[in-house]
């Protein structure tokens, strides 16, 4: 059995075991630009800003039993209000990214405000309908947007231009991020967002505000999904409504899913998962959107756990 | 003599037309071991939820340890100190024990909005939660999953989570409901351990097991009290009997 590292340390209840695992795949992560071409460095960049945006859906999704349909928009608002801030407004980075990320958690906390009250299917097709608002809003609001055409920005600093340096400071990002995501889901609160999951009604007759509880959770989370979309708004230099589109939000949810749904750091898993066939396999068919689905009808017989999950599930067995 | 803990006067609650508890007078000492009985539809379980607050009375008064809560809503009546067990399970099944103590214990607190907080008790919280899994007889369970356990453990769960917020006034409803003969005496012996200071509301459809754990009792028809005795007066008490078994017919 392994022991906590130290009860009081900011690592509180991480096993040994679990920091050393942890350790060394941003290791290897890191010096993978050492061994890919650029155009690889490019993909496992975008494994990276997915990964954070499934982890981000699955803190809801996994941790307070409600999976969001809508947070690809809020991914999108993120990446929108970045690539207008640096270009049409002519911003700073950093201040782009901020208001970037503010965008997306006042968005998320009005979406939070009308979901928080449903569960189940409702609360799938409550945020399904809000996204597709923000959707069309992108689509039509042409003077801002740029409309169907999107927008172009030089979002990224010089000091970023090589495939290498933005990698690495995406991975930078993605590391902290992850770490406040695990810090949040284990935390007091995230254990309420658990309780919810598991008994609303007991949690109630406990003198828990449920929907209050789950209002910070979607905010929080939707802080989470705006820190990726605004990383992807420095990978793309463009934005389009695709980005705030349904089918981003649907992949967002299936690369957590793919990872397995409560693992959390399963979404890169899944993001890789998914971003690799995508890319490896449209390079030898066009009808690369059925190896996808056959993929996922797959892992749903075989694994439904998720990817990461299953692999606990076996060396849980073997530890027995 | 102190002022009674709890005491009732008239209360009613209506659903619409039906009145389920119709003008109920009760009062309860403090420190004292108190059931309820009655048959099927007696009104118990709605008098429970008036005193807790899950459905506050319709009319009458509830005065709670010098407080009148006749109006508030549950979590106050529990931050004042009344806590209650569920007739059916509700626990977190995913969660561990020591979890599920842990969300009993924070309910109140502000300490539940620690966004990045540490997930481990601190000494105070490890200290009762320690206490009520003692007194509940299931300490040493506390990493095991809850949907692991035996449902006689979980019910022993129930009655630590009661516990864990150190309460002055306990509201068991039935907890020894679906339980082995051997569960049950393991249940009655919590009961019986349970520090003398806290007061203990008890339901009950186990006479044997119940007379054997309280001071008193009230015994509920049709929304109403029927009779308020010692065990001993109830057991010879005719018009109990008839209650729960008919009027004797004579041919």
């Amino acid at each position: 059995m392994t022991q906590p590292v130290s009860k009081n340390s900011i690592l509180a209840g991480m096993t040994g075991r679990a920091l050393v695992i942890a350790g060394l795949v941003v290791i290897v992560a890191a010096c993978l630009p050492m061994v890919l071409s650029s155009y690889q460095v490019g993909l496992a960049t975008e494994v990276l800003i997915f990964g954070v945006l499934a982890m981000s859906i699955d803190i809801l999704a996994g941790f307070a039993g409600r999976t969001s349909l809508g947070h690809g928009a809020i991914f999108g608002v993120s990446t929108y209000v970045v690539v207008y801030a640096t270009g049409q407004a002519g911003l700073s980075l950093w201040t782009g990214f901020a208001l970037g990320v503010l965008a997306a958690t006042a968005v998320a906390s009005v979406f939070a405000l009308l979901a928080v009250r449903t569960s189940g299917v409702y609360f799938l097709l409550l945020t399904l309908a809000l996204g597709m608002i923000v959707w069309g809003v992108c689509l039509r609001w042409t003077q801002v947007t740029g409309g169907e055409n999107g927008m172009r920005a030089d979002v990224r600093p010089a000091i970023l231009m090589s495939h290498s340096a933005f990698y690495w400071a995406v991975l930078t990002g993605a590391v902290i991020v992850s770490f406040a995501m695990w810090r949040f889901v284990r935390s007091p609160f995230g254990l309420t967002l658990r309780g919810i999951r598991d008994s609303e009604s007991r949690m109630r007759s406990l003198g828990y505000n449920v929907p209050l509880h789950l209002f910070i959770g979607f905010t929080v989370s939707g802080i989470f999904a705006g820190v990726a979309g605004g990383l992807y708004a420095m990978f793309n230099n463009f934005v389009s409504p695709s980005t705030v589109a349904l089918a981003q939000s649907v992949e967002g949810v299936l690369m957590m899913i793919a990872g397995g749904v409560g693992t959390l750091f399963g979404a890169f898993v899944g993001a890789a998962a998914i971003i690799v066939l995508e890319n490896i396999v449209s390079s030898y068919t066009e009808r690369w959107l059925m190896v996808l689905g056959i993929t996922f009808v797959l892992i749903m017989i075989f694994a439904p756990e998720g990817i990461i999950g299953k692999l606990r599930a076996i060396t849980s067995r073997k530890a027995r | 003599m102190s002022e009674p803990i709890l005491t009732l006067s008239d209360v009613t609650v209506a659903f619409d037309a039906l009145k389920a508890v119709d003008g109920v007078s009760l009062t309860v000492p403090r420190g004292q071991r108190r059931a309820i009985i009655g048959p099927n539809g007696a009104g118990k379980t709605t008098l429970f939820n008036a005193i807790a607050g899950a459905h506050p009375p319709t009319s009458g008064k509830i005065r709670f340890n010098g407080h009148d809560v006749s109006r508030l809503p549950p979590h106050r009546r529990a931050q004042l100190g009344i806590s209650r067990t569920f007739q059916i399970t509700n626990l977190f099944p995913t969660l561990s024990v020591q979890d599920n103590m842990m969300l009993a214990l924070r309910g109140l607190k502000p300490k539940k909005f620690s966004l990045f907080g540490s997930p481990d008790p601190d000494d105070n919280e490890a200290v009762r939660i320690a206490a009520a899994l003692n007194a509940a007889r299931i300490a040493g369970r506390a990493e095991i999953i809850v949907k692991e356990m035996s449902y006689g453990e979980q019910r022993q769960l129930e009655i630590a989570i009661a516990l864990v917020t150190t309460p002055t006034m306990l509201l068991l409803d039935e907890p020894a409901a679906g339980l082995s003969p051997s569960e049950r005496s393991m249940i009655a012996e919590v009961i019986r351990s349970l520090d003398p200071a806290i007061t203990v509301i008890l339901i009950e459809h186990d006479m044997d097991l119940a007379l054997g754990l309280v001071d008193y009792v009230t015994c509920m028809f049709e929304g109403r009290v029927l009779v308020e005795e010692p065990p001993e007066g109830i057991r010879r008490n005719a018009k109990v009997r008839e209650v729960y078994l008919g009027k004797p017919r004579h041919a």
